[in-house]
């Protein structure tokens, strides 16, 4: 059954509701790796969303929303931003990239997760990882 | 939520300064401006400094920790230092090699491999 949180744009707050989706993800037994992935790309969206999305703005919420099952979890995350093109953003590991200290984010999202996609405005992000 | 000062193990051997990353979680978002800005301290100390950053107990990375590292590179760079990583787990190895910065740090098995190529 899927589970939705509203969070303030916090990043104590994302940890928080990170960590009420693992336990989830615990409680369906995923792989180490499976676990580690879906870490690792849904802790890139919420600060995505509370850093970019919603520029730490106290008035605006993220939402994330998780439905867990023994095949796969499907998570998304909206912001109440503008939004934004995600095919244009610059290719991290292009050689003049490398040294950037920002713009990885969306790239390690892609690189752990099985299906990513993202809404036509840009605000949400829906990440979907296999258990394997 | 109260947080906890993340906590940092640091020694030094052979000249070298060794910064033990203690906690599993230490990279978490939360933490990392604090361990970045505890790191710039420590390096600001030094003339010539040669740091190991030792990631043993290391279970999670995300790109602003990365961020993080690159920016204290062109630090120590820029102080004609040099900077290894070491004892890096294979979930965290890779996303190094994801984002291809596995080819801008110098990055050892161990602890003691780091400081023998900093001597």
């Amino acid at each position: 059954m899927a589970r939705t949180l509203r969070i303030p744009s916090d990043l104590g707050a994302a940890q928080q509701a990170e960590d009420e989706l693992l336990e989830e993800v615990a409680r369906y037994g995923y792989t180490e790796a499976s676990t580690f992935a879906i870490k690792l790309a849904v802790e890139e969206a919420l600060n995505n969303a509370i850093k970019h999305g919603n520029g730490f703005d106290g008035s605006k919420k993220v939402e994330l929303t998780f439905d867990v099952s023994d095949e796969r979890a499907v998570v998304s995350v909206t912001d109440q931003g503008e939004g934004f093109v995600p095919d244009r953003l610059p290719d991290p590991t292009a050689d003049e990239n490398l040294e950037k200290p920002t713009g990885r984010g969306v790239m390690l999202m892609r690189a752990y997760m099985d299906d990513v996609r993202f809404n036509d405005k840009g605000n949400q992000v829906q990440l979907t990882k296999k258990n394997s | 939520m109260q947080q906890e000062l993340p906590r940092l193990n640091v020694s030094s051997e052979e000249g070298v300064t060794i910064v033990e990353l203690t906690d599993r979680k230490i990279l978490d978002e939360l933490s990392i401006s604090q361990i970045g800005e505890r790191l710039q301290g420590l390096i600001a100390k030094e003339d010539d400094p040669k740091f190991v950053l030792d990631f043993r107990n290391v279970g999670h990375m995300s790109s602003s920790a990365l961020g993080m590292l690159i920016t204290l590179h062109k630090r120590i760079r820029e102080k004609n230092g040099q900077l290894r990583l070491a004892g890096i787990q294979p979930p965290i190895y890779e996303v190094f090699a994801i984002t291809r910065l596995n080819e801008i740090f110098q990055i050892c098995g161990s602890r003691e491999e780091a400081i023998s190529t900093l001597n």
